[in-house]
């Protein structure tokens, strides 16, 4: 590949309409594969979790999994789209080893859902992508290539295969081409993949965890000279691997697009591989070869004909989706857009919104998790959910500081302690005896203390030394780790020196 | 994408029906893409064997009525499904015995020019 010339990105949506086509593939989290009952567990020992169906040895049959088939219905309503009546599923022929049947099977012509959208806000805008298609297909193993000079793929001198991830359930979306966005087309590209992940999250079926590569994105980017009616040749980049990575493949492809076709060259179609170092795309597969997968219906599955029935008790069974739940939520919590989109982003809303459950105020709640707990998530580098605390915690500490028994300074300790594992709230408060110490009496017995035990700084202050009073205060806070109110402290300790 | 293959597979279709035939060079495509080094002599003979094998099966189609539908499937079944429960995987060993290679208890293949798909 020659180098090339990258046109300025606002040069280029001056001069060019970009239209974009996303297609995300998506591992449902069910218990076994899509048509045997392997384990479908991350990170296990190679091929540990494969049998005969998953590794295509002859005489094997597939039989479809029902969880995986109500998974992907239920992301299709989810997405607005149309169950069909009747489907079927097809062989997907192609040569590569990482489907040891030499085929994958997938849909065709038949996907199981249809004609969808879903709604995504880019700086306040609607833009509503319409989804072409939700297919059922199953994942494919995993290729380490040995040898050669970098351990990419060309150069290796053989590849080493682990089935464990063949025939895991895969979930296919296909939007339709998503138009009209103009410079917003790198972000409208993000905010989809970041609303549908949501979406998929909140219905159940997916870690959707991009780094583990459960969420995969393909971008498809073309450009056509501004006015015109005919779209230009799109690239597809392929395994776009986090959210910020899809705006930034798409910006890039503008970028580079715009330099083909202004030195009067031509956009080859092609598919591309994106390098999350440089933020570029790189030449892949041109599609003059591309493969010719000579579909037909699988004959080992039947035709799958959903109930009406059925996939009502599924639509039944969708939770809150997260548009109409964050509406409610900002109803209840008076957040502005920007707090919301802050929580959303810390993945700290379910969070949030179980220690108000717990009977936190939610003013409190977000204080806590957003702030304090956010911090210490990222000082070890950790997801605020994963912390060892839970909103049950939380709702304690805030229910603690609210009644006066401990400020926010010792609440800050309270989490310390659950943090490291010292047990609940009221645990930590008991065993490191952290409470306000507002008792009057408790605190003139700690004062008589550090005054018998400060005989020369007493005397300084009897003899009118009222500044000297400091270092008395100071011995009653440590005394009492902090649990003393320090401005009560220095009028009692004055009081009894000098009345 | 989907479209593209789609207007592939139907204009071979096309082709295939229009002449109720395969022609040699869709025969070496399908050999490329299968894999198989076929020699020149074998093009010719498989083109000639699977053109009649085409034709025949073609003929299937003169005797089908506007009000059959295709078939797919021998049995007039839909919806069978199985429970998501797990059950016993083959052994590293014995997933690997019938395997030509292995290395890192993992199959070792040739290594691939083409790309994933």
């Amino acid at each position: 590949m020659s180098t090339e010339t990258l046109v300025p990105y606002d040069e280029a949506l001056a001069r060019y309409e970009p239209v974009l086509g996303i297609e995300t593939h998506i591992e449902l989290g069910t218990k076994t594969k899509m048509f045997c009952g392997c384990a479908t567990e991350f990170g296990a020992e190679p091929n540990t979790q494969v049998c005969p169906v998953c590794l295509g040895m002859p005489g094997a049959l597939p039989v479809t999994n029902r969880s995986a088939i109500e998974g992907i219905i239920k992301i299709g309503l989810a997405l607005n789209c149309s169950i069909v009546e009747w489907c079927r599923f097809a062989r997907k022929n192609y040569f590569y080893p990482d489907m040891p049947k030499n085929f994958q099977i997938s849909q065709y012509d038949e996907p199981l859902c249809v004609d969808g959208y879903l709604d995504v806000e880019v700086d306040g805008e609607t833009y509503r992508v319409e989804i072409e298609r939700v297919h059922m297909e199953e994942d494919t193993g995993k290729s380490l290539h040995v040898g050669g000079a970098t351990g990419r793929i060309h150069g290796a001198d053989f590849s080493l295969v682990d089935y464990n991830r063949a025939g895991i359930p895969l979930v296919e979306i296909v939007t339709k081409p998503i138009v009209a966005t103009g410079d917003k087309a790198p972000l409208v590209a993000r905010a989809y993949a970041t609303e549908l992940r949501e979406l998929v999250r909140a219905v159940g079926v997916s870690d959707v965890r991009m780094e583990q590569g459960s969420m995969r994105c393909d971008v498809n980017v073309s450009l056509m000279p501004k006015g015109a009616s005919e779209w230009g040749t799109r690239t597809e980049t392929k395994n776009v691997n986090s959210l910020r990575s899809v705006e930034r493949a798409v910006r890039f492809e503008i970028e580079r697009q715009a330099g083909v076709l202004d030195a009067g060259g031509k956009v080859i179609q092609e598919t591309r591989h994106f390098q999350e170092g440089t933020g570029t795309t790189t030449s892949g597969r041109s599609k003059e070869e591309a493969q010719d997968y000579r579909y037909f219906p699988e004959p080992d599955l039947v035709p799958m004909a959903p109930s009406r029935e059925w996939v009502e008790q599924l639509r039944a069974s969708l939770p809150e989706l997260p548009a109409a739940r964050r509406r409610r939520v900002q109803g209840e919590w008076g957040v502005a857009d920007k707090e919301l989109q802050d929580i959303v982003n810390a993945g700290a809303l379910d969070l949030i919104e179980e220690t108000v459950r717990a009977g936190a105020e939610p003013a409190a709640a977000r204080k806590w998790w957003m702030n304090e707990l956010s911090r210490r998530a990222t000082e070890q580098g950790a997801e605020l959910a994963s912390l060892p605390v839970t909103p049950a915690d939380v709702a304690r500490v805030s229910a603690l500081v609210a009644e006066g028994s401990i400020n926010d300074k010792l609440a800050r300790q309270v989490f310390d302690g659950v943090l490291a594992g010292e047990g609940t709230p009221d645990e930590v408060v008991e065993k490191r005896g952290l409470k306000v110490v507002s008792d009057e009496g408790q605190l003139g017995s700690v004062i008589d203390e550090v005054i018998a035990a400060n005989p020369d700084i007493a005397d300084k202050v009897r003899g009118g030394k009222v500044a000297a009073a400091g270092a008395l205060v100071g011995a009653v806070m440590k005394a009492t780790r902090g649990q003393a109110d320090a401005g009560r402290a220095r009028e009692l300790i004055i009081e009894k020196l000098t009345s | 994408m989907l479209n593209e293959h789609a207007a592939h597979g139907s204009a071979a279709a096309g082709q295939a029906r229009g002449g109720g035939a395969i022609t040699r060079d869709e025969v070496a495509h399908l050999a490329r893409l299968s894999r198989l080094a076929l020699r020149e002599d074998e093009l010719d003979h498989l083109a000639t064997q699977l053109d009649d094998i085409i034709s025949a099966v073609a003929r299937v189609q003169e005797v089908a009525a506007e009000d059959i539908p295709p078939t797919s499937h021998a049995l007039p079944l839909t919806n069978v499904f199985r429970a998501d429960e797990v059950r016993p995987s083959l052994t590293p060993d014995q997933a690997l015995s019938g395997a030509p290679a292995a290395d890192e208890q993992r199959f070792k293949v040739p290594r691939i020019l083409d790309e994933e798909a």
